[in-house]
């Protein structure tokens, strides 16, 4: 049997060529980068090595304006909190952000409204993508920040962040974006696109988990996360990752350089695999087709439901994810197709691949013809398809 | 969560899975909107279920816990198969994760459905022997 992994967008394999960058600081070089002698200062020459080159991957000014943490949703939190409070004494008590935001950044808003702070949540629409006049609508005297994904982590939308970026400019307000998805996949430049603050991660484009970043544009007022110890700007303390930090760098060098080659290569796959499973009877692609992270399908197949349809395609090696109530651990369908609009019955037939370099041509051949097949099996024993085969006939 | 392995057993070889032409009884319950239905057909003899088969729409529980009931109550008395309980079918399954035990309770009101539609169609009242078999709509889920 053939195993696919095909769940790229929960996280991915790390790349060797990154492992073996972070490797001399899981083994040899073990200081303490703040310490002052040798092994130590070698290793606090790699973090800040991997700073300022990730500063300039990331379009930033400055080195200083990157702060490691442990992960997107750190970096989605402090970003939300850390600002919010700094800027609460100033009268700015008011977020925008979106419906279909992770749940780093929906479950930040939601304890930020328990300590006083309004929200306004954007509808992302049928095509999954925020209207940038929306944004504009929204804000008001006391608006503190606007914080919208760069990229949708279920269904792949590729927001409009350049506009957003502008227009947050326009009316002197922070502009964050959960960048955990889009970063590797996009082009990102800080200063063009207006961004003040920045959320990634490692783990979602090969390199390792336990390690993410915050951008923060030099002079935006924020809450010190950790206190502590004097480890990024006294602002985050705590003993570095180093090699996570280096793994980062890695991870987000490679992608750099492999994108153009590697994003029309997935595309194709992806737009082969989208035609061949909108041919099943009664599927849908959720979300824009065009605006979208090149290796995500997000679709919904009538009449099943998804987590046996994910284990159906366990069985038959594939690995993948679903939107559906079962997968999500509450009784409601995932949030985000929810968002844009599809009803209950059908969110809970959702099924997510995501891919990576790692995946082929041929994989995509195999999930072409086991798709298919295990959504009929399913459905044979459907009562729901039943009824929806009976009302057609009707 | 992790599914024992006889859930996945019965996920990915159900028993009894289809329907019956001319059933002494169907029961179904649940809904779309919760993501979970079963529908079950029963045949009956002599206050015997000679046969059942089931159709299932939801999670790999769902459809694990209809396999299992439906083995329980193959061949068993009326009365017996009123006996099954939820924690039974779960029990059988070598447990079930927490958020999946309503598939269990689903299942054994699959069978209570399908129990009383029998009663009725013999022209006798279901609820002193079968009790009220809540309707989905009343599970709370929304």
């Amino acid at each position: 049997m053939r195993n696919i992994y095909a769940d790229n967008s929960a996280t991915t394999a790390i790349a060797p060529s990154v492992l073996e960058k972070m490797m001399p600081y899981l083994t040899e070089v073990y200081g303490n980068p703040s310490s002052l002698y040798r092994i130590g200062s070698k290793a606090k020459e790699a973090v800040e090595k991997s700073r300022a080159n990730i500063a300039k991957n990331l379009g930033a000014a400055s080195a200083s304006e990157i702060f490691f943490t442990s992960g997107g949703s750190e970096s989605d939190n402090w970003a939300l909190k850390g600002v919010c409070h700094a800027l609460k004494a100033k009268g700015k008590t008011h977020i925008i952000t979106s419906k279909f935001e992770h749940h780093a950044i929906l479950h930040t808003c939601q304890a930020l409204e328990k300590d006083g702070f309004r929200v306004t949540y954007l509808d992302v629409y049928e095509n999954g993508i925020v209207k940038p006049e929306d944004v504009e609508n929204a804000i008001c005297d006391d608006t503190a920040i606007v914080s919208i994904m760069y990229a949708n982590n279920e269904i792949g939308t590729i927001q409009p962040i350049s506009e957003i970026g502008a227009i947050c400019k326009k009316h002197g307000v922070l502009f964050h974006t959960d960048a955990v998805q889009a970063a590797g996949f996009v082009r990102i430049n800080v200063v063009e696109q207006n961004i003040d603050l920045l959320s990634m991660t490692a783990h979602k484009i090969h390199g390792p988990k336990g390690c993410g970043l915050l951008y923060v544009r030099r002079g935006v007022k924020i809450d010190n996360l950790i206190e502590g110890g004097a480890q990024e700007r006294g602002r985050r303390a705590g003993t570095e990752n180093v090699a996570g930090i280096v793994g980062l760098d890695a991870a987000l060098q490679l992608a750099v350089d492999t994108m153009d080659e590697r994003n029309a290569k997935l595309t194709k796959m992806r737009d082969r695999l989208i035609d061949g499973l909108l041919k099943i009877e009664r599927s849908r692609l959720n979300g824009d087709r065009i605006h979208r992270l090149p290796g995500n399908v997000n679709m919904c197949f009538e009449g099943i439901e998804g987590e046996s349809l994910l284990l159906k395609l366990d069985l038959n090696g594939i690995s993948a994810s679903s939107g559906s109530a079962c997968t999500s651990g509450s009784l409601d369908p995932s949030h985000v197709l929810l968002a844009i609009g599809l009803p209950h019955e059908i969110a809970h037939g959702s099924m997510r691949l995501s891919f990576s370099d790692e995946n082929t041509e041929e994989d995509i051949d195999y999930i072409l013809e086991k798709v298919p097949q295990i959504v009929d099996y399913l459905r044979a024993m459907s009562p729901l398809w039943e009824k929806i085969k009976k009302a057609e006939n009707n | 969560m992790a599914y024992s392995e006889k859930v996945m057993d019965h996920f990915a070889n159900p028993r009894n899975v289809g329907e019956i032409e001319n059933a002494d009884g169907i029961g179904e319950v649940g809904n779309s909107k919760c993501g979970d239905i079963m529908k079950m057909y029963i045949k009956v003899e002599n206050d015997i279920i000679t046969d059942v088969k089931f159709k299932t729409f939801g999670c790999g529980a769902a459809i694990a816990t209809s396999s299992m009931a439906t083995e329980m109550i193959k061949g068993k008395s009326i009365n017996d198969a009123l006996k099954l309980t939820n924690k039974a079918v779960m029990e059988a399954l070598d447990g079930l994760p927490p958020v999946k035990v309503h598939c269990s309770v689903l299942a054994e009101q699959a069978i209570k459905a399908a129990i009383s539609d029998y009663y009725q169609k013999q022209g006798i009242d279901p609820e002193p022997f079968v009790g009220k078999v809540p309707h989905c709509d009343e599970c709370g889920c929304h």
